[in-house]
């Protein structure tokens, strides 16, 4: 398909390489034009939006940083009303969708709305300048997070927020990464074809604030999931019922791509701390199940 | 048809009658009353309409100014920290040039934690970008709803508006309502025809960012669509008037002022209190009269000038105080007089819902009348 003719238009103010911009183009090719987005404040809605032109070919809204959930809750519920069939698509970055946005978010998926919400997750608050947010990994060096003489960064691990959703009981919860592109926009067609509220965690590595040149965007994304510091997994009303399975690869190897991580690596390498990080990616790959299991040692199976 | 009915049901059944298509409500005393009764009314199928029961008035806010740009017609209710919750919302709704209806009971904001009545809340907002009309009575409250809709949606406006009624004061008092039928309400406020709303078949993109090179346009055409609905409410309130028989097109409003020295301005139910001050004070031979303000957003400076122009002096009574400066409408009223030698004086009184008698009112006036002014009055002093 021709550029031109998407429903995400090109021209747009985003950084070359992205992922944003890549998540905007896969949601409204998984969704087509019967759709009504609600973005919240974040780097999709500026660069997508600067006054007086549009990026968006379909029917969008922007309201506030934090209650996206909330404004797509009053139009879902307007629609019904009105006995039209348009999808509701919420997005967030994961700043509004991890942090702010949250009591929003946790209302209307407890009320049920059938609404989808999408977090495209770089994984800091990237629109205000690379500060750390609840969705920020551990030892990841941010503007308010920085590694220096006395810290190693973000003190914290991601909060889990699929599980969060889940035990709301969504009925569909999933993670996916723009790695991936024919995944992303399987999975968020599936969502808005669920009825109530559903979830979709699209990793979109940023170039700006993760430290790396933009034509990596995908293999930093492919990166993470061959680590295991990223799942790609579905939510089945609670249940795991889908994981991508990898021969899993050394932390390092996406650690080392990425100026987040760079403290790490140097002056010298900080082989504690990444120890920490692997505990990490093991832990997600027993949680879910995603490590390959080979027949043959000398016969690898290529992922 | 006349119904004794307690304040927060009869603005109920007048938002019934308005037909919302969308409901968001959340609990907050002195408002939960009505939208307790609005539940009743769609639990039992008197109301179609959807009802959101939100986590927050935040979300409150949020859900109605999505119906509202998906082209329903919506409505909330609050008060106090629940409007303070709003604040951000607000300025949203207004932006986008949304006309939701709001009624506001009024409350005193914390701390002190208080659920009494003032006006802090709504005058809080008055920056906001909403028409804001204030009751005296629960006549008035219920049929400004149906005036507030009207002017909401009118296309040469589009801006939300706030319905103020006092806490307690009218939201919990019975008094007899003179209840329009539905039939005449839908004469009155036709089904809501949006002149944009989202919609697949004819996108378009609601609250983008605007670079320096626009914001301050967007501004202006704000507030020039504030200004225009004061020709908006002076039509509405007169065809109301003609449809129903109580006028509502002037933004303000005279009570024996003709040949007053002395004028009282205030809002909200005090105007009962102060008119039959001012009937006590007539028959002792003060020359007292109230100009109560029922619009104060749009403000109606030029209706202020031409009301005063033969008094001698200004009493303002307000249920706000902006700290460090004064309650809020002293400070618009001596705005609009700027330039006449016309001494305005101010009083901030019944804050947290301390009781304004008819006893106070006389005080003010003498106080008035000897020049004294620009004060909290009623302090308890032995408490300081």
């Amino acid at each position: 398909m021709a550029e031109t003719c998407e429903l995400f238009d090109c021209g747009h103010r985003a950084c070359g390489g992205c992922g944003a911009a890549l998540v905007s183009r896969l949601i409204l090719k998984a969704t087509g034009k019967d759709v009504i987005i609600v973005s919240a404040t974040g780097c999709m809605e500026v660069f997508s939006t600067p006054y007086p032109e549009t990026a968006w070919k379909v029917p969008w809204i922007h309201s506030l940083f934090e209650n996206n959930s909330a404004v797509a809750s009053g139009i879902e519920a307007a629609l019904k009303k009105q006995g039209r069939k348009e999808k509701v698509v919420a997005i967030g970055g994961d700043g509004s969708t991890f942090d702010i946005g949250m009591l929003c978010l946790s209302g209307a998926f407890e009320r049920g709305h059938d609404f989808t919400y999408i977090c495209y997750d770089n994984e800091a608050y990237m629109n205000t300048g690379i500060q750390r947010s609840g969705a920020t990994p551990y030892d990841a060096s941010t503007t308010t997070s920085p590694a220096g003489k006395c810290s190693k960064g973000n003190t914290k691990q991601k909060k889990d927020l699929p599980q969060i959703l889940a035990a709301h009981g969504a009925p569909y919860v999933a993670t996916a990464s723009i790695a991936y592109p024919s995944d992303v926009v399987k999975k968020i067609e599936k969502a808005i074809n669920t009825p109530g509220p559903c979830y979709v965690q699209i990793h979109a590595p940023c170039c700006t604030g993760w430290g790396f040149e933009g034509e990596k965007t995908l293999a930093i994304g492919k990166l993470a999931i061959e680590t295991g510091l990223w799942v790609n997994f579905e939510m089945e009303n609670g249940v795991v019922t889908r994981a991508k399975k990898v021969v899993r690869k050394p932390v390092e190897t996406y650690l080392k791509e990425q100026k987040r991580f760079r403290h790490l690596f140097k002056p010298k390498v900080n082989a504690e701390e990444i120890a920490k990080i692997q505990a990490i990616a093991d832990k997600n790959a027993e949680k879910y199940g995603i490590d390959l299991k080979l027949k043959n040692k000398a016969d690898p199976v290529v992922p | 048809m006349l119904e004794i009915t307690e304040g927060s049901h009869a603005v109920a059944k007048a938002v019934k009658m308005s037909r919302p298509q969308v409901i968001a409500a959340y609990p907050i005393t002195p408002q939960t009353h009505i939208v307790e009764a609005l539940a009743d009314m769609v639990a039992d199928c008197e109301l179609d309409a959807e009802y959101i029961t939100v986590e927050s008035e935040f979300s409150a806010l949020s859900a109605c100014l999505g119906a509202s740009a998906a082209g329903s017609r919506t409505y909330s209710a609050t008060t106090s920290q629940g409007l303070a919750l709003m604040f951000e919302v607000c300025f949203n709704v207004s932006g986008m040039r949304l006309p939701v209806v709001m009624t506001i009971a009024n409350r005193a904001l914390g701390a002190p934690l208080s659920i009494w009545n003032d006006q802090q809340d709504s005058i809080a907002l008055r920056d906001s970008g909403w028409l804001q009309f204030y009751a005296e009575d629960n006549q008035e409250a219920t049929d400004l709803h149906y005036i507030a809709y009207k002017v909401a949606e009118n296309p040469e406006v589009l801006l939300p508006a706030f319905v103020c009624f006092d806490g307690f004061i009218l939201s919990h008092t019975y008094e007899p309502v003179d209840m329009l039928s539905q039939e005449d309400v839908d004469r009155y406020l036709p089904a809501y025809k949006p002149v944009q709303r989202l919609d697949a078949d004819d996108p378009i993109s609601m609250g983008m960012y605007a670079t320096p090179e626009y914001y301050l346009e967007f501004r202006y055409e704000h507030d020039q669509a504030m200004k225009r609905a004061r020709n908006a409410i002076n039509k509405a309130g007169k065809e109301f008037g003609e449809m129903f028989g109580r006028d509502y097109s002037a933004l303000v409003e005279g009570y024996r002022l003709e040949d007053a020295d002395t004028a009282i301005i205030a809002m909200g139910s005090l105007c009962g209190t102060i008119k039959d001050a001012i009937d006590e004070m007539r028959s002792a031979g003060k020359k007292v009269g109230l100009l109560k303000i029922r619009c104060f957003r749009p403000f109606p400076a030029e209706e202020i000038r031409n009301a005063l122009s033969h008094v001698k002096r200004v009493a303002v009574l307000d249920k706000n105080v902006s700290v460090g400066a004064k309650g809020a409408v002293a400070i618009e009223v001596r705005d609009a007089l700027y330039g006449k030698a016309l001494p305005v004086l101010g009083y901030v009184l019944g804050l947290g819902g301390r009781d304004v008698r008819i006893s106070d009112i006389r005080n003010i006036v003498s106080l008035a009348e000897s020049g004294k002014g620009d004060q909290f009055y009623g302090l308890r002093t032995e408490v300081l």
